[in-house]
């Protein structure tokens, strides 16, 4: 009698486990490098949503700031035929594993969501591969913002610039007060990041036909001298111990009030906050002077590999990235922007509200071009040839015209 | 029965170790030498596409510097742990009090990775921190010494924090070579009315020879192949400054995306290494058969 009994409650305990098993048995494995505090929190919000849906979630997260080490695992992993269910992603990764034939197709979900509808179509040019909807659009960075220091700007005369000669003039200034004017990390991804506001602030057309179209005559023309000259100003406002600085160490710069302002994408904001300041009373958000109106971004998103777990929990997971929440609190966390632009603003700081507001309007005027410094305008060997190039002039290896020069020959011989 | 054991066994123990290397080490450089002679982008391509990625890679200003900058940092690494470390070996070898003491505090360095040596002296030199800013502190002012800032110079640090790693190295091995000379040669020397310094110069420092070769060896491939003590210390700035061609192989084949490229230049590695290698065992068979 006993054992009869035994034996039943093992059986429904062995009922009970399995189904308990069957309701996660559609795990993604999600490789990406969202490892710092607040992105990892981020990371934790899609958890749940997924959970909720009863996709159960194995972290594969490998640290490293602009993903390069992940992206080296991610070819080893898919080289011994082990892809990770979904993986974080940029730019032109997407569209090169998409040519592979590697990347599930998400057009059923797409549709039934509306994607078309809510996402720019800058945006679209990297998530769609061949017409097909590849990836997940996660977030927007832009990256020709510049931070100011309010208390160095008041000291500076106060306004903030709009054009580049108020912006010199307002360095020129910081410089007399005795302070660094301009803080800068000497890594060649920085100085392009400077790169991609000087290049916008000298025209749509031209940053579209230099950095986008790889048009040889602007890469080497009169414009890209004197992007160069302007980098070479730049520069002159740059303390000499930059080579080598990490970006947050130089947002600390104009934290503590020794530099006047950094001219950094927009998760340089995650720094001045976790220093506790305030967007308009302690920092200044600004496009970089030239470039109202246009916004040149990166964005993160999400690709599935196909033949790698079900499509099903795949489907899922785009879903859940695309959720308007989800959206809305992970970029609050983040400093970036939705990917769609039908989140509402009202979770977001000044700046995080000028940039929904930027994208939204650049998105609208065809001024939304990809970040070339976040390969988001050329695949990654054309982006490192550049970067050669903006580095070694930066650095006082070339003048202007033979950086321009030499801009033409890299490009051709990294096609 | 025993015999046949005696036969068999050394050979059995040893073929997984040398099928593993068959595979792993030589498998590996024919896999990579057939890369280079493809257009591999991402991920490997096999179409065969012939040798035109050994002229674009010599045509590329990114590998002339990494060429230029590994014959500044080899020439002088070799040379200068060479020099100091004979230096030390024969000081060492004077019979001194405190031997024991000194001989592992000249050696320990090697101990430590090139990460570490790397960072260490990447905080040691950042002048915004390092002996400048402690110079500074210490009211001499004027004092001034930013080489790692500096395009022209960068590649000179490496060639600092190199030689402090290893040349405790080269120390011990000179030491064990000046312990295989007998001591009635310099004795006999003496005798017949020789300097110090002359015995060291007409005697010593020849009799040596062996020491030199191996010493030179293993420096010119930690040379060759040195790419953690510059993404330590420099990460192949300021700008492009420091870049070797071991860091522009990483670089090419796993974040440019080019590694057929990539490919090509680790193949380059290779001969270099062979060009030493190669008339080093030539060598050593050859005294082996005359005695």
């Amino acid at each position: 009698m006993v054992n009869k009994y035994l034996v039943k409650s093992l059986a429904a305990s062995l009922v009970l486990s399995f189904s308990a098993s069957q309701a996660f048995a559609d795990d993604v494995e999600v490789l990406h490098w969202w490892t710092s505090g607040g992105e990892a929190a981020a990371v934790g919000v899609l958890k749940d949503d997924l959970a909720g849906k009863g996709v159960g979630w194995k972290d594969m997260p490998i640290a490293g700031g602009g993903g390069d080490a992940a992206m080296t695992t991610l070819k080893a992993r898919v080289t011994a035929g082990n892809a990770p269910t979904a993986v974080q992603m940029l730019g032109f990764d997407i569209q090169d594993w998409a040519a592979q034939g590697a990347l599930a197709n998400l057009n059923d979900v797409a549709a039934a969501e509306g994607w078309d509808a809510v996402v720019p179509s800058a945006l679209q040019a990297f998530s769609k591969h061949g017409g097909n909807w590849v990836a997940a659009p996660v977030n927007v960075h832009s990256t020709n913002w510049v931070w100011i220091s309010k208390s160095a700007l008041d000291a500076a005369g106060g306004n903030a610039p709009t054009t580049w000669e108020e912006l010199v003039s307002v360095l020129d200034a910081m410089k007399a007060n005795g302070i660094t004017p301009l803080a800068h990390g000497g890594q060649a991804w920085q100085e392009a990041t400077m790169f991609d506001g000087v290049a916008l602030s000298l025209g749509n057309g031209f940053y579209k036909s230099a950095l986008i179209d790889l048009n040889e005559d602007a890469l080497g023309g009169a414009l890209m001298v004197e992007a160069f000259n302007r980098m070479g100003v730049l520069r002159s406002y740059v303390d000499d111990n930059f080579s080598g600085r990490d970006w947050n160490l130089a947002s600390a710069m104009v934290i503590s009030g020794d530099a006047g302002m950094q001219m950094m994408g927009d998760w340089a904001k995650g720094e001045f906050l976790k220093a506790g300041q305030k967007p308009g009373s302690d920092f200044v958000c600004i496009r970089f002077p030239g470039t109202q109106g246009a916004v040149t971004f990166n964005s993160d998103q999400f690709a599935m590999f196909s033949g790698s777990g079900s499509s099903a929990a795949q489907e899922a997971m785009a879903s859940s990235v695309m959720n308007p929440v989800f959206q809305s609190a992970f970029n609050v966390v983040k400093g970036s922007v939705p990917a769609r632009t039908d989140v509402p603003d009202m979770m977001f700081d000044g700046c995080g509200k000028k940039g929904m507001a930027d994208l939204a309007a650049a998105n609208a005027a065809g001024s939304l071009f990809g970040s070339m410094a976040h390969g988001h305008t050329v695949p990654a060997g054309i982006k490192n040839a550049m970067y050669d190039v903006i580095t070694a002039h930066f650095n006082g290896e070339f003048s202007a015209e033979e950086a321009a020069a030499e801009m033409v020959s890299a490009v051709a011989a990294a096609k | 029965m025993k015999n046949y054991l005696q036969l068999w066994l050394p050979r059995i123990v040893l073929a997984p170790s040398f099928f593993l290397i068959l595979v792993f080490v030589y498998g590996f450089i024919i896999y990579t030498g057939y890369l280079s002679l493809t257009d591999s982008r991402m991920l490997p391509t096999y179409e065969f596409m012939g040798w035109s990625n050994y002229p674009k890679l010599f045509g590329l200003r990114h590998w002339k510097i990494a060429v230029n900058n590994l014959a500044i940092f080899g020439i002088l690494y070799i040379l200068i742990c060479t020099i100091i470390g004979l230096l030390l070996a024969i000081l060492l070898d004077q019979k001194i009090r405190a031997e024991g003491f000194l001989r592992p505090i000249f050696l320990y360095p090697m101990a430590l990775s090139f990460i570490v040596t790397g960072t260490a002296w990447k905080w040691f030199l950042d002048p915004g921190i390092g002996l400048e800013s402690i110079m500074h502190q210490w009211g001499w002012e004027s004092f001034h010494f930013d080489w790692i800032k500096n395009r022209t110079f960068a590649i000179y640090t490496v060639v600092m924090a190199a030689v402090w790693q290893s040349s405790g190295f080269v120390m011990a091995m000179f030491l064990a070579g000046l312990r295989g000379i007998d001591g009635e040669i310099m004795k006999a020397a003496q005798i017949d009315g020789a300097s110090g310094f002359r015995i060291y110069r007409r005697i010593i420092i020849p009799m040596l020879r062996p020491a030199f070769l191996s010493a030179f060896v293993i420096l010119a491939h930690l040379a060759i192949k040195a790419y953690d003590l510059v993404i330590a210390l420099t990460n192949g700035g300021p700008g492009r400054a420091t870049e070797l061609p071991a860091t522009f192989m990483y670089s090419y084949t796993f974040e440019r995306n080019q590694m057929g490229l990539g490919a090509t230049s680790a193949i380059i590695m290779l001969i270099m290494i062979f060009s030493i290698i190669i008339p080093y065992l030539y060598s050593e068979l050859r005294s082996e058969k005359e005695s």
